[in-house]
This record gives C-alpha cells, structure tokens and sequence, in this order.
C-alpha cells in the first residue's frame, strides 16, 4: 500500500485507512531507532528542507532526525515572520525552494492554512508540522501511535484532553484523529479557552475537569501558552492550576493506570505537576521518541514509499 | 420600462434629450419608418429598461493605490455592471477628508469617469475617530454622505457629534459598524468554520453592538443613519425594531453576504476573506429575509479591489475584502429573480431608486420625465460566465470567478450616451 496523496496537511483529510497505514509503517520504522548504527538508505539522494517560521525545538529536530536516519539530505531554514509587507513573501519563498528541487518540505507557521498555500503551487511534498491554531497532524499521528503501542488498539477508548482548546492545534488535530479511529473524546478547560462551537469539533465538552477525566484511559495535558492568549481570557495561572492543573490528588479521580499524555513543552506546576508528568503512567517521553518513526513513515510514504503489510 | 418610484412596470418607450428623459410612453411609429430627428433608436425588445443603477458603496483606490483601481478602471467596472451612478468611500491615499481631495476625485471623474461619481466623506480627520471634518465644506464639495469606512469611529461621543453636525446639512451617515476591540485580531466570522479551521473568529455582536449604538444615537440625534453592509441576524432584528419606532435609519446589504457563507472560507481561500466577513447560513437566511421585506433597502457591493499579490497570502495576512461591481447584477438575478424571492421591480428599487432617495440624488433613480437620461438596459435571461479576462477592474479579487449567472446588464446609458455595450 502507498499513500496517495502529495502532501499531508491535516488529519481531517485523512480516510482512516491512511491513518492506520501511517501507524503501521511507524512500526516497523521504530526499530531502526534501536539499532547501534542508526542509517537506513530508504531516501537516500532526496532532499528535505524543514521551513519554520516558528520556535521549535522538539518538531524540528525530530523531522531533522528522521530524514537523517533514512539518509536523505536534510536542510533546517528558521525565519521569523516579523513584517508581513517587507520581505519576501511566504510563495515567493517557496517558488525559491521549489527551483532548488526539494522532495519535501516541512512548514511550520503562524498562518493557519500556511503550508495549503505551499501545497497548491509547489510540486514538492508538502508536510504541515503546525499551522496556527489549525493543526498539526505529525503529534496527532504520534499520540495515536503512543497510545496503540500502550493499550494495543485505539477502538472504544476513552481521551479525555484538557486545557486550551481554542488556541490549540494539537487538540483540532488529536480530536479529528481520534474520531476517525473510534476513540471517544471529551475536552475540559475553562469556559473562555473552550471554542464557542466546540461540538463542530465532535467532541464532548465540560468546564469539570473531574467528569472529563473520571473513566479516561487516557489523559492529555496541553500547554497554557500564556504568550497566545491576552490577558482577557484568563485570570491567572494561579487560578488555571487550581481549577484544572493535573495534580496527584486530581488524578485519584481518575481510572487507576491512567495513562498521562503531554504534547510538550511542559510548564511544569501549571497545568501538569511535576510528579504527575515525571510519574510511571506518564508517556510523555514515549511521545517524543514515537514522534522518530511517525516522521520516518511520513517522509518514507510521500516520497514514494510502499508500506509492508502489518 | 420598469421604474418603481414612478410605479410603472409596462412596455413603453423612453424618449432622450439632451441627457433627459423627455417622456415615457408609446410612440407609434409605422414600420421601418425612422424619424430624422432621432439620432440613435435602441430596440429593448425584449430586454427591461430601468433607471440607472446606483452602487453606494465603492473603493475605487484613486487617489493613491492606482495599481488596484483608477477612478477610470473603476467606472468602466461599474458601466458593464449596469451601474450608472456609484459613490466611492474616502479611504483612498490621502484619505477624502477635505474639500481639494473631494475635488480631485470629482475632477478625475469628469474626465476619465464613465459614469457618475458622487464621493463619500471622511467623518473624521484622517478617519482617525478623534476630531471632525469640516462636513460643510466637504459637502460643498460634492459629497453625499459620510462614513469612515474600514475604520469605524469607536469614539461614541465623536459620532454623536458628527450625527447632529451633520443634520445641519442633512447628510447621511454610513458607518461601518464594527466594534474594533470585539472583533479583536479576527478574519472571519466566529462559528462553525472558524472553530474547524483555527481561524480568529470575528462574533457577529462586533457588528450589532454598534449597530445598537448608532441607531440610539440617530434616535437622540435625529440624524439619517444609514448602516453598511449589514451582515448578522442580530443586525436586522435591530434595524427593523429602530424603523417600527421611526427611526431614520436605513441598511444596505452585498450580493455576497446575500448569497456566500463562512463555509466559503473553507481552503482557506482569501477571495472569501472580507470584512465583515462572509456569516452563518442562519444569518444569511435572516438577511435575505430582511432584503425582501425591505428592512434593508439597498443592495450594495462594497466593491473592494486589491492586487493578486496581496490576496496571494496566508490567510491571516491578506486584506480584506472582493470587487463586486461586475457582478452584482447578475448574481442578484440569479439568486433572487430567477428563484423568485424578488420581483425585478423589487430589485430595481433596492438597486435605483432607494439608494438615490437616500442619498437625495436628484433626478437620479427614476425614468419620470426631467429625469437624467442614466439608463440600463437588462437582458435577465441573458446566461454568461464570470470570467476574469472580461473584467474592467484592475483587480481580480472575486469568489464569483467560474460561476455561472443567469441575467446581465446589456447596456449602460449615462446621461444619454452609451458607456456600456455588452459584446
């Protein structure tokens, strides 16, 4: 089986079929993370440009990663999107990478709908590692992955994801992702943080964070980006963590082993405790490593790549 | 002929001298007979002569962003759109905030214009909401109204102020109703769509909100208010209370939000980027119903041109705003006539005659004898394409591109003489 599509954009264009496919071809591409000589020359002789527009340490060495343990080429461009009407503009730049025959590119940027952009007029494979608010399909698959590898499916489970929704392309991408697989979601954060037609998304949605966790099988933490949100939408921190931290007196509401999920970076005693995210259900750095074989398989399967049969 | 304000809706003749209507009636003639001392007969066979058609609310970019629209451009876009008459707001570059800039544009459109040009001014010095234009002189100059528009005066006593300056001169006043700190860093309609697509979402009480304001303060003031693009349900419900009281307030409404939803974003495709911006389908279908029980009076384009490089951009950073001049007419048509919603002299009075009664353009939206001679000529079974290569605007920013109409102007006559000619 091959992935018929050029670019990967969203997890809401993705059939169910392709998610699992995904995942299939991340595992048998997590074994080469253990091996003493990490190389494989599956892309050998392509090129991949990762272009991010921001900050980014995890998303960013994990694709640089990836695309190294396959063998292709891998070139890092940061740039910052400081002025929009001086300097080149974001098509402009990409026709410029076009020209130098990239077999991918990975785009992250503010702009939701940024890397659709790229997508339309480059020939290139376009692979969204985060655009705004909209989505970022590489950690959904990744969770996805984490949690199948844990529980052995994905059918029937029970996600509770908590935080702030509206601003989070890790939660529109993971609520998509999980639907499709058959995982029911609930999303618990505080009224201003939660999008006012959050149902659109298909999820359920409380401000109680105890219900939305009470028969989880597992729980996934977002981060409070307190430089998104201005200071109308919450009162404090302080506040936030009371109402809706993860703490260890917070989690005995919870099903016992459940399993603690955090897209990271942590901001540790804010939304997630230190013993909480450091304790033996977190899979928190379970995440980061799967992240390794999910990019594999994703640069593997649009460069042409066929998937073996599970 | 169809002329709403003289209430007529027959096959007649239309006799023109000297850019007037002369008379209206039938002239019998025999066969192949042809007078000699008519210079041209156009045969409407067929085809429905109205009043020319007035657009209130056009950007034409002139003076100051020329690679978008000229006030040549400009005109020739309203000519094949049917329109006889249009009135372009003052956020050009510099801003029409004083009489010479108000004389440029008059000047320039006396010259290169193809149809009328009647400007609208600025409420405000540099429609920075802090002071007021010297509205006397503006109007001196040839204004007929007064908005900031795209940049809605936030400052509610300065709008009070201008309301009652302006009743001096019984100008009307067009804001552009926005709360800016409502719609906050927004670029399109909060919903649905928005919530799916991680998009800032602009909530539809932005728009109501000053809406309200606006219609309390022309009730105190006793100023014509008369609100623009009206886009969200909460809007009309509002308009339609305020005109129950008596309330000298009128509301216009863009073939676009007529027709278009949030949905259209979706791709997120800039075309569909406008500001306010493309709503809910239960907005859109309140909307619709105030255009036809006539709480909103006129149909407007918010014609809105801009370079392909600038709408060629990450959503969040494209401009707001589509041109509507060449299209309107017929989307109108299509979606409203031919389904039935509207009867062509429904659409005609929200086209013509409203809008010169609000903007008290004398001898403008009717075909009545002493009337100007502006005049277009409508084929509404005539079926064509939105093609950007026919276009006459600079700028080809329209999500209509490709769609299939239904009814278009054929012909344009301003003051007597044909500006427009359908190939």
């Amino acid at each position: 089986m091959t992935l018929k599509r050029k670019d990967l954009l969203s997890i809401r264009e993705l059939e169910p079929e392709e998610i699992l496919l995904i995942l299939d071809t991340a595992d048998s591409m997590k074994e080469i993370g253990s091996r003493e000589i990490k190389k494989v020359p599956a892309l050998r002789g392509k090129t991949v440009i990762n272009l991010f527009y921001e900050a980014s340490t995890r998303t960013r060495t994990s694709f640089e990663i990836a695309g190294k343990w396959l063998s292709a080429d891998v070139i890092n461009i940061a740039s910052t999107v400081s002025s929009v009407t001086k300097g080149e503009s974001l098509l402009d730049t990409g026709k410029t990478l076009q020209a130098m025959r990239p077999d991918v590119v990975i785009i992250r940027h503010p702009a939701p709908g940024a890397p659709k952009l790229l997508a339309d007029r480059l020939q290139a494979a376009i692979i969204n590692a985060g655009d705004g608010a909209h989505e970022h399909p590489t950690q959904a698959l990744l969770d996805l992955f984490t949690i199948r590898e844990r529980l052995g499916r994905l059918d029937g489970l029970k996600v509770a994801i908590v935080g702030d929704i509206s601003h989070s392309r890790v939660a529109r991408s993971n609520i998509q992702a999980m639907r499709k697989v058959g995982i029911d979601v609930r999303l618990a954060g505080p009224s201003t943080l939660l999008p006012r037609f959050s149902e659109q998304l298909g999820a359920r949605v409380t401000t109680d964070v105890e219900a939305a966790i009470a028969d989880a099988d597992v729980i996934m933490m977002l981060r409070i980006q307190r430089e998104r949100q201005g200071p109308t939408l919450l009162p404090s921190l302080r506040e936030y963590s009371r109402l809706f931290g993860l703490t260890v007196e917070r989690l005995k509401k919870a099903k016992d082993g459940v399993l603690i999920m955090h897209p990271g970076p942590l901001n540790r005693g804010v939304e997630i405790a230190p013993d909480v995210a450091d304790g033996p259900y977190s899979l928190i750095l379970d995440q980061v490593t799967n992240g390794l074989a999910i990019r594999m398989a994703l640069l593997y399967l649009l460069t042409g790549g066929h998937a073996t049969e599970r | 002929m169809i002329d709403p304000a003289s209430g007529l809706d027959d096959i007649l003749d239309v006799v023109v001298e000297e850019g007037q209507v002369l008379q209206v009636g039938r002239v019998e003639r025999k066969k192949n007979e042809k007078p000699a001392n008519e210079d041209r007969v156009i045969d409407a066979t067929g085809k429905i002569v109205t009043p020319g058609l007035i657009d209130m609310h056009v950007h034409l970019r002139e003076p100051g962003r020329e690679d978008e629209e000229t006030i040549a451009s400009g005109t020739a876009a309203a000519a094949r759109g049917g329109f006889t008459a249009i009135c372009c707001m003052p956020n050009t570059e510099p801003v029409n905030d004083t009489a010479s800039v108000t004389e440029y544009i008059r000047e320039q459109a006396e010259k290169v214009g193809r149809v009328h040009v009647f400007p609208i001014g600025c409420i405000s010095r540099e429609q920075k909401g802090q002071e007021l234009t010297e509205i006397g002189d503006l109007m001196a100059a040839g204004c007929v109204g007064l908005s900031d528009d795209g940049k809605p005066v936030m400052n509610g006593e300065l709008m009070r102020r201008a309301m009652e300056y302006a009743t001096m001169f019984d100008l009307p006043l067009l804001p552009h109703c926005e709360d800016l700190a409502l719609s906050a860093e927004g670029v399109m309609h909060e919903g649905r769509v928005s919530t799916e697509l991680g998009l800032q979402g602009i909530p539809s009480p932005a728009e109501a909100v000053m809406v309200g304001r606006d219609i309390l303060l022309s009730e105190y003031t006793g100023a014509h208010v008369h609100i623009c693009h009206v886009s969200t349900a909460e809007s009309t419900r509002l308009i339609r209370d305020a005109k129950a009281r008596g309330v000298r307030v009128s509301g216009e409404a863009t073939p676009h939000h007529l027709i278009l939803t949030d949905e259209a974003v979706r791709g997120f495709h800039t075309n569909a980027k406008m500001n306010p911006p493309l709503r809910s389908p239960e907005d859109v279908a309140t909307l619709r119903e105030a255009l036809i029980d006539g709480t909103i009076e006129v149909i407007a384009t918010d014609h809105a041109p801009h370079a392909h490089a600038e709408k060629e951009m990450e959503f969040d950073y494209a401009p707001f705003g589509i041109i509507g001049l060449e299209t309107a007419l017929g989307l109108m048509l299509t979606e409203f006539y031919h389904t039935g919603l509207l009867t062509l002299p429904m659409i005609v009075a929200r086209m013509a005659a409203n809008p010169a009664r609000i903007l008290k353009l004398k001898h403008k939206g009717t075909l009545a004898p002493g009337a100007d001679a502006d005049i277009t000529i409508i084929d509404p079974d005539r079926e064509w394409i939105v093609e950007e290569r026919d276009m006459q605007s600079k700028s080809k920013n329209s999500p209509f591109i490709g769609w299939k109409l239904k009814g278009q102007a054929v012909m344009t006559i301003v003051a007597g003489r044909v500006v427009w000619e359908t190939p």
